[in-house]
């Protein structure tokens, strides 16, 4: 089928005919990467312009060569009795554990909310309620019921990711393509066989986009509360280097974060194509 | 002795004001293939539904074997007209669905699914992805899952409705063929008149409003092609021909005696 559709018709349209059109003129065509990296550049080359001429104080940019040489001491010798890594490893460390909670318990209530009337019932309110609340607005009440120990920070993002995969996954479990429930079922499957071997496959693009938009929150979440209440972690290092206003640990910080960020949006798409490669394809 | 029977099944949507289907009776014995023909909201998708058990009946009995219907089940095989395949798994893995889901072990399942792609001609295409296959390998991958998994009748859910002209004539031939070779009996719903007649042993027309069976055929251009005889040959046959005709002016006097009832 793909063979009749990859004749587009725009292959047509460059007949000997269309010879007379005027040419575009032999300007270099650069391609989308090209051109994000070069705006990546541009921005870097300005940064180190504007502090290498001293137009802005150190003290409120420091120049690209200083925030490396931080890097490097920061993760030989470390700030606030931890390394870089340390810090960092505290934060992923926090988000790994709620993510893995989050995915065991949220897929099975979503697959229940999707699949039954009764679970439906029970959870959908629940989660519609808190759903809206942003994270840092529950912190404090987590914080006078369990303390500012690792547990609360873990439950908050725990929170936060919960609510977008279990929505997404009941959001699948609907979606499901009756005449495969119905192909399943005239082949013997029973209930369990029918979640396990038919929904669950079938509602895993939508559980993907869910632990990715999940993610995403996750980690904005985590990083704001550990400005709040931390003692270890990227955004505790952030808080606290601004506090002495050492800038460049802070540029540092954030570099640290967004790179992060991307990082686990990436390897979420990839996992995506590996996972699901049948989403999107004409089928 | 029938195999499948419907005895005087009534069918009625809630809160529909007429049924869809009203007093059919049919049975479905080996060596049979049953086609019901009839224009869209005579109520054949309905009938396939209620003698697979996707749906109940209001009224009447079916019964396999004398055992009353109840539920979807294995014993009763569905192609449907949307291949309804699982793109998660290979081309051998959806053949052998059936069998994996009774807990058949993987050697043995999969010895059984090469074998029934074989049968509808799609040997070599294993480890093929379902996005992969052309609509009439899709449809030729459906077959072959539901005989697979060895069902009493065979369900054909207008399985060659989405095709184009040529892979559906050679679909149908493929049909005949499978249908000889597993000897299994095929209940088979369709609107293309032609496909009718010459697939069909039993030619059952439908009418709608409320869905019954205004005539029911015996024919046998599929035995003539399984005896050897070719599909062009049989279908340009004189026979064939007014038989086709035959059938088609059924189908216009019906519309035409409702459109009369409507006025």
């Amino acid at each position: 089928m793909s063979n009749y559709q990859s004749a587009p018709a725009t292959e047509t349209l460059i007949s000997p005919t269309e010879k007379k059109a005027p040419k575009p003129s032999p300007r270099i065509q650069l391609s989308t990467g090209a051109i994000s990296v070069l705006t990546l550049a541009f921005l870097l080359a300005t940064w180190w312009l504007v502090t290498a001429f001293e137009w802005i104080e150190p003290l409120f940019l420091p120049p690209p060569s200083a925030v490396l040489e931080k890097a490097w001491l920061l993760m030989t010798k470390g700030y606030m009795e931890s390394t870089l890594w340390q810090h960092l490893g505290a934060s992923l460390q926090r988000i790994g554990l709620a993510l893995g909670f989050a995915v065991l318990t949220a897929i099975p209530v979503g697959i229940a909310i999707g699949h039954n009337r009764i679970a439906r019932g029970i959870f959908d309110p629940l989660i519609e309620f808190y759903r809206p609340i942003p994270p840092l607005a529950y912190l404090p009440l987590i914080v006078i019921w369990c303390g500012i120990g690792e547990f609360s920070k873990v439950l908050l993002i725990y929170l936060a990711i919960f609510a977008p995969i279990a929505i997404a996954t009941a959001t699948g479990v609907r979606t499901v393509d009756s005449a495969k429930l119905r192909a399943a079922q005239s082949l013997g499957a029973t209930r369990w066989q029918l979640i396990r071997h038919v929904i669950l496959p079938s509602a895993l693009p939508d559980i993907l986009t869910g632990v990715r938009i999940g993610l995403g929150v996750g980690w904005s979440t985590l990083v704001a509360a550990e400005l709040i209440a931390a003692t270890s972690g990227l955004g505790f290092m952030v808080q606290s280097a601004a506090q002495f206003l050492v800038t460049d640990v802070v540029v540092l910080g954030i570099l640290a974060i967004a790179l992060i960020a991307f990082a686990m949006e990436m390897g979420l798409r990839a996992l995506q194509r590996k996972l699901v490669p049948w989403h999107g394809q004409t089928h | 002795m029938a195999l499948l029977q419907l005895e005087r099944i009534c069918a009625q949507y809630p809160g529909a004001a007429e049924p869809v289907l009203s007093d059919i009776s049919l049975s479905l014995g080996p060596q049979q293939l049953l086609v019901a023909l009839g224009p869209s909201g005579s109520g054949k998708t309905s009938l396939l539904n209620l003698i697979a058990g996707f749906v109940e009946p209001s009224a009447g009995r079916i019964t396999l074997d004398n055992v009353p219907v109840k539920g979807p089940s294995a014993e009763r095989g569905v192609v449907f007209q949307d291949d309804a395949l699982l793109p998660w798994q290979d081309v051998l893995a959806n053949v052998g669905f059936g069998l994996e889901l009774a807990g058949v072990p993987r050697a043995q399942r999969e010895a059984k699914a090469r074998e029934m792609l074989a049968l509808v001609d799609l040997a070599g295409f294993e480890n093929r992805r379902i996005w992969q296959l052309s609509g009439g390998q899709k449809q030729r991958v459906g077959l072959a899952r539901a005989l697979a998994a060895d069902p009493r009748v065979l369900l054909m859910d207008e399985p060659f409705g989405a095709l184009d002209a040529f892979t559906r004539e050679q679909m149908q031939e493929l049909l005949l063929q499978v249908w000889q070779r597993s000897a299994k009996p095929v209940f088979l719903i369709t609107h293309d008149i032609e496909e009718a007649v010459f697939l069909a042993t039993d030619l059952i027309l439908l009418a709608p409003n409320p869905g019954q069976i205004v005539e029911h055929l015996k024919l046998d251009f599929g035995q003539r092609y399984s005896a050897g005889e070719s599909a062009r040959a049989i279908k340009s046959d004189p026979r064939f021909i007014e038989t086709r005709e035959h059938v088609l002016e059924r189908v216009f006097s019906q519309r035409q005696a409702i459109a009369e009832q409507r006025a």
